[in-house]
């Protein structure tokens, strides 16, 4: 199957529209809530959850025995709610910075987790084959009512957004302010915190608990390159995300069945480098180029000033000056006079230059913006 | 200047981990005045004002605004952080900053409207940064974003004004013009504190001055108290400032 047949498909085909429902919603909903992470420098809180909540889902297949998706995430929901609240209390309680924390919690519960996973795989129990599948993701096992389930999370979530979206941003941009306002910082934190934690949840089936921490930043992270705006940051975070589990999907179902969270994950990726090289305000490349042009521009304005300071000695400001004198200024070159001939501030004459009247005035300009900027 | 009492800080004492950063204030604050907080770095300066409006927990001691408690006196009071204490690359814009001055009268889950959005207007007007209204907080100057700050704590139409260093990495200019929007505040009766420090400008700026290293070591008018041997109590070394009369 190549990717044009996934496409014609995707509509039809019971599976496949499952699938790509699910990667598109659950793209939407991490990308959504990643940005709130990345804004408070969070980053690596996702990954310290998704490795948490390992142990859950092997415990939760320990007691019940049984595979059902609901009820091991709900294991995984457990321990990855533990997981956060150690990782604050830690940090409140000790002198420990964040990184110290999460990462102690990271490895110390996706540890236990391992453990357990081996311990499990020894038993005499025909039933616990694919367990392993929530470390790397298998999209190929969602059905419709994880489907139904991401999207009811997603649609509480949203509705949870919209209504404190101004308490969300004013805890994210300057905590400690929201709270001499009489905002209660702590319940805020919470719920954000726990919101995470459930969108990451959600995801272990399908991305798997070692790169779920990309899908919660790489969306994000892309999206804060093309807008100063809180609101269309979260709103393209969302599409990236969403975009990024179709396309992943689609490139995954149509090449041997790949594995679909690296695939996802890596698509997010690509969002994420086109947004660092193209974006307008922020990309690498406009800055660049900005730079090179403001750089042109500088040369060329003090090119005229040079030439307006000795065209000012003269009565007839056009009077012609012989373009040798031009080389004893140090930013002269031929590009230059010939940009100033192109605007009309410069005629030519045989060997000789002369300001024209616009050009006098825009160099007398120049000159009354810099004696300004420096009183 | 009245003769009432706008903030009351009793017994207060606040440790970070073991070691006592402010031991057993006790501080009145009359209507009215602008009052610096002085003192060497890890006097407890910005501890104070922090305690004061609830965002550290005091381990002893009581606070309170015009007799009532700081809970019930919150829209009396506006509050102007450090300006590092925030990432300055948020993706904001000035007007929304300081619209958030306007979140606490309007409490959970309302949403800023026409009126809001005018008053955070009027405030960047009267800090001179109306123009800049749309930029991104991210491209201000230190300066600017210092004003943005004030304006924010102004939109709160409060009575009792504590800055954390507003003079802070900001150039002349706009030293002159925050210290004359202080200085209106004052004349209008409200209550302006504000850690500081440049020992210079206190008595140019100030009419009331607290000393503090980790004890309050003075507090009262600038002309009465603000001589070497304050200075010198709170700065530890024998200090000498040379006060212009």
């Amino acid at each position: 199957m190549d990717i044009q047949d996934y496409f014609s498909l995707v509509f039809t085909d019971y599976t496949l529209r499952t699938i790509t429902l699910g990667t598109a919603i659950l793209g939407a909903v991490t990308g959504m809530l990643g940005s709130f992470a990345v804004l408070r420098k969070q980053s690596l809180l996702g990954d310290a959850i998704s490795h948490a909540a390992l142990p859950g889902i092997a415990i939760s297949f320990l007691i019940t025995g049984a595979k059902d998706s609901n009820t091991l995430l709900l294991g995984a929901l457990v321990s990855g709610l533990i997981g956060t609240f150690w990782i604050r209390g830690i940090v409140t309680k000790t002198h420990l910075k964040s990184d110290t924390a999460l990462g102690l919690i990271l490895s110390l519960f996706f540890g236990f987790g391992m453990l357990l996973l081996t311990f499990i795989q020894k038993q005499p129990n025909a039933n616990q084959a694919g367990l392993d599948k929530y470390l790397f993701g298998q999209a190929a096992t969602l059905v419709e009512s994880d489907v139904w389930m991401m999207a009811i999370v997603t649609g509480i979530c949203l509705f949870v957004l919209l209504l404190f979206w101004k308490e969300f941003k004013i805890l994210l941009f300057d905590k400690d302010y929201a709270k001499t306002l009489g905002f209660n910082t702590k319940a805020i934190d919470i719920l954000i915190t726990s919101f995470i934690v459930l969108a990451i949840v959600l995801g272990l089936q399908t991305v798997g608990v070692v790169l779920m921490s990309a899908m919660l930043l790489a969306p994000a992270a892309a999206a804060r390159q093309w807008t100063n705006s809180l609101a269309t940051m979260v709103f393209l975070a969302a599409i990236f995300g969403a975009f990024s589990g179709v396309f992943g999907t689609a490139i995954s179902a149509s090449q041997n069945n790949l594995s679909t969270g690296p695939v996802i994950v890596l698509v997010a990726a690509v969002f994420v480098l086109i947004s660092f090289i193209f974006s307008p305000s922020r990309g690498l490349l406009f800055k660049q180029i900005r730079f090179i042009k403001n750089r042109r521009d500088l040369e060329l304005h003090k090119t005229l000033a040079f030439m307006y300071n000795i065209a000012e000695t003269h009565d007839d400001i056009s009077h012609p000056h012989e373009i040798k004198i031009l080389n004893s200024f140090q930013g002269y070159t031929k590009g230059t006079l010939k940009k100033l001939v192109e605007k009309d501030y410069v005629t030519l004459k045989g060997s000789t230059w002369s300001l024209t009247d616009e050009g006098f005035k825009s160099a007398l300009n120049l000159y009354n913006q810099l004696t300004r900027n420096d009183e | 200047m009245s003769n009432k009492i706008a903030v009351k800080i009793d017994d207060l004492t606040v440790a970070y981990n073991y070691k006592p950063v402010l031991w057993d204030i006790d501080l009145e604050i009359p209507e009215g005045v602008l009052m610096a907080i002085v003192g060497p770095n890890g006097a407890g300066k910005s501890t104070l004002i922090k305690s004061v409006l609830g965002i550290l927990k005091p381990i002893a001691g009581s606070v309170s605004i015009y007799g009532k408690s700081y809970d019930k006196q919150r829209s009396l009071v506006a509050y102007v952080p450090q300006k590092g204490s925030v990432d300055w690359d948020f993706p904001t814009t000035a007007l929304d900053v300081v619209t958030m001055g306007t979140y606490g009268s309007l409490g959970w889950i309302k949403r800023p409207r026409q009126k809001q959005k005018k008053a955070a207007l009027e405030a960047l007007e009267k800090v001179g940064m109306l123009p800049f209204k749309s930029r991104q907080i991210s491209q201000l100057s230190g300066g600017q974003q210092q004003r943005i700050f004030l304006a924010r704590a102004l939109v709160q139409d409060a009575s009792i004004y504590f800055m954390d260093e507003p003079f802070q990495g900001v150039d002349a200019t706009t030293e002159i013009a925050i210290i004359n929007i202080l200085k209106e505040l004052r004349k209008s009766g409200k209550t302006v504190i504000v850690v500081h420090h440049d020992l210079q400008t206190v008595p140019e700026y100030f009419d009331w001055v607290t000393f503090l290293n980790v004890k309050k070591i003075a507090t009262g008018p600038v002309k009465d108290i603000f001589n070497d041997d304050n200075l010198t109590k709170t700065y530890g070394i024998n200090y000498k400032v040379s006060i212009q009369e």
